[in-house]
């Protein structure tokens, strides 16, 4: 168990700024996922954590020591990559007591130490087998397990299951956390699935072009965004945002949508005539035909519970989630009811949240 | 009228059986998607109608004619494979007009612009014409990758997972538009997948598929609702149906035949203990935003259900569980009432 703290550290890669001004801290024995998209920062700020780059400005602590400028090699811990190499001449048992024995562990150390992480990963019927004839999943239960054998201080996955197919990705997740929770571990996972993240995670990290977006646990970001991209980026599918021109004076708890009046979380600030963005999960829209607020609908997508319709209005694209039993017909026009104290808004120019009711500050990255 | 059919068809590759006793016919203007895991034989039933493979038995017609024997190029279909493969060298333009321009053709320099434009701002890539091809990001490339086929105008479209090399966000919006695509234009498709969301979400009948078996086809809601098999079951819906053995329902409406019970988490209420029902132990509550997964105990038997994120359920909690529309399974894993039209096992 370990704290992991990154100060404000920096990255550059010649006259590109990979990160800029990282600042979080990983507590004792939790999950943190830094979820965003690709050319994110996101691995670069991992390998600096591994100590496999060198930061241009900043420091990182491993439990209250500075160890910024120490190698991979002396920091304990464990790095998972997306791409898990076994060693194909050797069996499971010698696969995971690899690193035990470059360390020259004594052999009986060797032998507890890796029955013991098999049973952890629920392996331990295949110890004697070879690595080629497993399958994904159990392979990949091989390499963490590789991971795990030393008991690190900490891991550090990057996308370790970016392989896999989908169905199975959600499968190890829920096994990955149960290991996490089981072994008491403290862990930095990277991903660019949304749901991996919401999934796994105790605190979200959401980065984008090298600077944090926003910190938080599941729900809250989710359920609170700080900005578009946040409210763009978790989700699936996505918030949807109608376009509004208007100006807002502090205590509105009512927007105009081209005439039409929308009830929303009371506003904070006053702002002068602009460019707003109502922001809305699929979830809380939902149909009314009394509604004035119309639009088309443009497809359903069946989903067995629930389906996704998405209608078009005149200040932009609406996504709903309804049970699927409700019929829907491509072409047809609905009226749109959202749920008022579900509702952020956006200053469509800079794509910050704007104080309100429901957004009440939060962490700025 | 049937744009494609197999008729029985077989095809193995030295010791495995590939595809066993297929047959499947596809109406004109049908989006028809096979669903199955990896080695289910679905790609080798896309290159058998497109003259890749030839088949060991059986028959493939493409409009009526039969071309069983018929080289690729003689056969009228059009390819979209899993990577975009397209000339780095050669502008959007070019590579969007080079199927046209192949000799066989001779298509008029103005045909191929009126075809290429109106391709083009259908996959709205109408302002990249001029970039070079490597200049585009991922979905731009898939999106001209598929618009190559677009262009021609074949009896049908065979199409590999061609969203699966895109990341999750890029590929929920190509699902909309391809299946906007092939409505506006009324073409034929089929698609293969192991993704159960593009199965449902484009498909207007899925063919699940397993050890070169067509198992089930049918509508995304017929396979959803009424799957003939535990198999065909636990391939769609997420999080997957519960399968557990009937008598934990202790139940006396559970049919005799029935071993196994599939409850979609749907069709499971919680509710405080003190209710009739069986009683599970909540061992994980899984926050996803719009929707949390409670993970339940029953017995020695995990169970999966939704829950309301306002609804109060924390790990070790116990409650009473209610389930409606249980589907009962027998031995063999068959559905009891299911009409059978499996294939040959």
């Amino acid at each position: 168990m370990a704290e992991i703290k990154v100060e404000t550290v920096a990255k550059t890669f010649g006259t590109f700024a990979a990160v800029e001004g990282v600042d979080f801290t990983v507590e004792h024995g939790s999950f943190l996922v830094i979820l965003g998209p690709s050319g994110c920062g996101k691995t670069t700020t991992l390998r600096m954590i591994a100590g496999l780059e060198l930061p241009s400005a900043g420091r990182i602590l491993l439990d209250g020591e500075d160890v910024t400028a120490l190698p991979a090699s002396a920091r304990d811990i464990a790095f998972v990559f997306q791409l898990f190499a076994l060693y194909p001449h050797m069996n499971v048992r010698q696969n995971i007591g690899f690193p035990l024995r470059c360390q020259n562990y004594p052999r009986a150390e060797i032998r507890r130490s890796v029955e013991e992480t098999a049973r952890l990963l629920r392996i331990d019927h295949l110890l004697e087998r070879r690595v080629g004839g497993l399958s994904g999943g159990d392979r990949q239960r091989v390499a963490l397990g590789r991971a795990i054998v030393r008991r690190p201080k900490a891991f550090l996955m990057d996308e370790p299951l970016g392989a896999l197919d989908s169905e199975f990705r959600r499968l190890m997740c829920a096994e990955l956390r149960e290991l996490h929770d089981r072994i008491d571990a403290t862990t930095v996972y990277i991903t660019h699935d949304q749901l991996e993240a919401m999934a796994m995670a105790d605190r979200i990290v959401i980065m984008n072009q090298g600077r944090v977006e926003q910190i938080g646990a599941p729900q809250e970001i989710y359920d609170r965004p700080n900005s578009m991209f946040v409210a763009d980026f978790i989700g699936a599918p996505p918030m949807s945002f109608l376009d509004v021109q208007t100006s807002l004076r502090r205590g509105d708890r009512r927007i105009r949508i081209d005439g039409v009046v929308v009830e929303m979380p009371e506003v904070f600030e006053d702002r002068a005539e602009g460019q707003f963005a109502l922001g809305v999960r699929p979830e809380n829209v939902s149909f009314a035909d009394a509604s004035p607020l119309r639009g088309r609908v443009i497809g359903a997508e069946y989903l067995g519970t629930t389906q996704i319709v998405t209608v078009t209005t005149a200040n932009g694209q609406i996504k709903a989630r309804l049970p699927s039993a409700k019929p829907v017909q491509v072409g047809e026009t609905v009226g749109l009811e959202l749920r008022p104290d579900r509702l952020s808004l956006f200053d469509a120019v800079n794509g910050q949240a704007l104080p309100s009711a429901l957004h009440t500050g939060g962490y700025r990255g | 009228m049937a744009e494609v059919s197999l008729v029985d068809v077989s095809k193995s590759f030295g010791a495995v059986d590939a595809v066993r006793g297929l047959s499947l016919s596809i109406a004109d203007g049908e989006f028809v998607v096979l669903l199955g895991p990896t080695g289910a034989g679905k790609t080798t039933t896309l290159r058998l109608i497109a003259g890749l493979e030839r088949p060991d038995r059986g028959n493939v017609i493409i409009q009526g004619r039969v071309v069983t024997d018929e080289v690729p190029a003689q056969r009228d279909v059009a390819f979209v494979f899993q990577q975009y493969s397209l000339y780095p060298h050669l502008t959007v333009y070019d590579n969007l007009a080079f199927p046209l321009r192949s000799p066989a053709r001779r298509v008029g320099e103005d045909a191929v612009r009126r075809k290429v434009q109106q391709v083009a701002e259908l996959l709205h890539i109408e302002h990249k014409l001029d970039n070079r091809a490597t200049a585009l990001s991922g979905g731009e490339m898939q999106r001209v990758a598929i618009g190559r086929a677009l262009v021609r105008d074949p009896a049908v479209y065979l199409m590999d997972e061609p969203l699966s090399s895109l990341d999750a966000k890029l590929r929920a919006e190509l699902r909309l538009e391809l299946k906007r695509i092939q409505r506006e234009l009324g073409t034929t498709i089929l698609y293969v997948t192991h993704d159960q969301i593009e199965a449902m979400t484009m498909a207007d009948r899925i063919g699940v598929m397993n050890e070169g078996v067509l198992i089930q086809l049918g509508t995304p809601r017929e396979i959803y609702e009424r799957p003939n098999s535990a198999y065909v079951a636990s391939r769609l819906g997420t999080p997957a149906i519960n399968l557990i053995p009937s008598e934990l329902l202790g139940n006396e409406r559970v049919p005799p035949q029935a071993r196994t019970v599939g409850l979609r988490t749907e069709h499971i209420r919680i509710s405080s203990l003190g209710r009739s029902g069986p009683v599970a132990r909540v061992h994980w509550v899984e926050h996803l935003g719009d929707q949390n997964h409670v993970h339940l105990r029953l017995a020695e038997h995990s169970l999966v259900t939704l829950a309301d994120p306002a609804q109060p359920l924390k790990a070790g909690d116990e409650v009473s569980l209610e389930f409606t529309e249980p589907l009962y399974f027998d031995q063999a894993g068959n559905r009891l009432g299911a009409e059978q039209s499996r294939g040959h096992a």
